[in-house]
């Protein structure tokens, strides 16, 4: 774009709103809760003391915060690999069949539009131990479910209601990159006798390496950031801390437990964790632009 | 269609109709347990086929109140949820318009900077900044407001991208021909440029929809008082009463009508979602 307008004050009119809301409502609350890490408030916010580098000390010695890392990586990565899976699977078959495509994608991509919080409740009830149906057919086949109680079962569940909503979502962006596999190179392998299957692992499945690995950073920053209400609707984080999640700590710590100081840390652990993970993910697209 | 092998193509229907059924499923049961009485989900089980109260509760959730500890209706708090998804999405289009008009057809001192402002809301996402931002709000006395429960959410990094990529695809001999026929930058802004991103702001009104309508973290903070509640994020307010006295068919019936605008929405707007979807993503 070689083309402009000459006006000087303009331009500045024109940013002014976005600006403005992003200096009160992101760059004001990041500054503060970078200034709020390095201070100890009592939880009326009537005094504060300044104590350098101790919120951080303190998060980096808390076995908790360990678990709650690792808590995140199981859950994301099982979110991202089930979710990534399973759509991988109906984006194949999707692209197979020629009659119906366009009713099939309808009846999979709509849980896209179902807010995490109702996706939770929704499987929630199903497991339900005194009353779902999944449980009470687990229980017959000789599995105890009580998520209430256990810990890894609280797990699955969640997993499970954040999978089913990112599922559409993986399918969409499957069969894109599937229907971008030029035919005539599976015509050709189909010519020299390589059957469906051995087509797909050494064509296909290569050659959609680029999506595979968008899907899994928008998956893991899915599966981070934008599954609070799936945990919070449901597990509130339990049994025990078997559910909570970095983020889902930042908010219990700070609103629940207000301890303000510590939640604020773990606040400017996670931009850097988001930032880290915005640069991938630009780095990757840039890239995929190069080679397109 | 490479070669025929008609049991592959049965196994393909056969996988991608198990995949509908799973994925319908969790939908299906609400619907079957919002037709049965409070009293049916005691000990016991879930009804699996539709009983007959089915009527009495969707009457009673939507106009008289959600229960549960909620005492709006939910034809309010859709209202509610209806205003907020409106000011976000009609908001975030506005701004990042306008925005991203500055940024590609202006040349002025400090455009990079601005634009790596803009950029940083990318890695601010409200969850990881909360308190903070709850703390800023409640000192501009904005709880319990419309205008609480939408500005904070309207600046849009992913929107100003997607405009300032379609506008970069303008060419430059429009500008100038507009430019010599004595259009001035509002003039070309609303003749030209609106008109060519049409397909643009309607692919991105559906998704940000979609993301106004399923805020859920954000009005559960800032709104305490009935009047502000939305439709999803009461769910949690009904949730919280004590386990025993839980009226499973209201909040089924709750959860189907609070899941049913953004649904509707995509099923009826089906090629506006996939290309805001894949244009939002770039």
């Amino acid at each position: 774009m070689t083309v402009t307008f000459p006006q000087k004050g303009l331009p500045w009119l024109l940013l002014l709103p976005q600006l403005l809301v992003t200096a009160i409502f992101f760059l004001w609350p990041a500054e503060q809760a970078l200034e709020q890490a390095f201070y100890q408030e009592d939880a009326f916010g009537l005094s504060r003391e300044f104590i350098g580098l101790e919120n951080f000390a303190d998060l980096f010695t808390d076995p908790l915060y360990y678990q709650s890392m690792l808590t995140t990586l199981v859950f994301s990565f099982s979110v991202a690999i089930v979710g990534m899976s399973l759509a991988l699977l109906l984006a194949v078959m999707a692209d197979r069949v020629v009659r119906g495509k366009l009713a099939y994608q309808t009846l999979l991509i709509w849980p896209y539009a179902v807010a995490p919080a109702l996706a939770g409740v929704l499987w929630w009830i199903l497991f339900d131990p005194s009353m779902g149906p999944i449980a009470l057919w687990l229980k017959t086949a000789g599995v105890n479910w009580n998520h209430y109680l256990d810990g890894n079962q609280a797990m699955i569940l969640v997993v499970i209601a954040s999978t089913w909503k990112q599922i559409s979502y993986n399918f969409l962006f499957f069969l894109a990159g599937l229907q971008a596999v030029p035919r005539s190179l599976i015509e050709a392998a189909a010519i020299d006798g390589a059957s469906p299957f051995k087509r797909f692992w050494t064509i296909v499945f290569p050659l959609l390496s680029p999506t595979t690995f968008f899907l899994l950073v928008v998956n893991l920053v899915y599966a981070f950031f934008e599954t609070f209400g799936v945990i919070d609707a449901t597990t509130k984080g339990g049994p025990g801390q078997s559910t909570t999640t970095l983020v889902y700590k930042v908010f219990d710590d700070g609103f629940v437990g207000l301890d303000l100081g510590g939640s604020a840390a773990q606040s400017v652990v996670l931009m850097a964790i988001v930032g880290l993970m915005t640069v991938i993910q630009f780095r990757f697209i840039e890239r995929k632009v190069q080679y397109s | 269609m490479i070669e025929n092998r008609p049991w592959l193509t049965f196994a393909s229907h056969a996988t991608l109709l198990t995949g509908i059924a799973l994925v319908a499923l969790p939908v299906w049961m609400a619907l079957v347990a919002s037709t049965h009485p409070a009293s049916a989900f005691g000990v016991g089980h879930i009804p699996l086929w539709f009983g007959d109260a089915g009527a009495e509760t969707w009457g009673t959730v939507l106009f008289e109140k959600a229960g549960n500890g909620v005492d709006t209706p939910v034809w309010f708090m859709m209202l509610n949820s209806l205003i907020m998804a409106l000011g976000i999405t009609f908001g975030k289009i506005a701004i990042s318009l306008l925005s991203a008009y500055a940024i590609v057809f202006f040349r002025f001192p400090f455009r990079n900077l601005c634009f790596w402002i803009i950029f940083m809301t990318l890695m601010l996402p409200v969850e990881v900044r909360i308190v903070p931002t709850y703390e800023v709000v409640a000192n501009l006395d904005l709880l319990n407001s419309y205008t609480g429960l939408t500005l904070p959410l309207i600046a849009s990094a992913t929107a100003t991208f997607l405009f300032r990529q379609c506008f970069l695809s303008i060419p430059g001999e429009l500008v100038e021909a507009a430019r010599m026929d004595g259009a001035g930058p509002w003039r070309f802004f609303f003749d030209i440029l609106l008109p060519l991103s049409r397909t643009n702001i309607a692919a991105l009104f559906v998704i940000l929809f979609i993301y106004g309508w399923n805020q859920y973290l954000w009005p559960l903070l800032i709104t305490t008082d009935d009047a502000y509640y939305t439709l999803v994020m009461s769910i949690k307010r009904m949730l919280s009463v004590t386990d025993g006295d839980i009226a499973w068919n209201q909040i089924m019936a709750t959860t189907l009508l609070a899941m049913l605008p953004p649904v509707a929405v995509v099923i009826g707007m089906q090629k506006l979602f996939v290309k805001g979807l894949v244009d939002s993503e770039k």
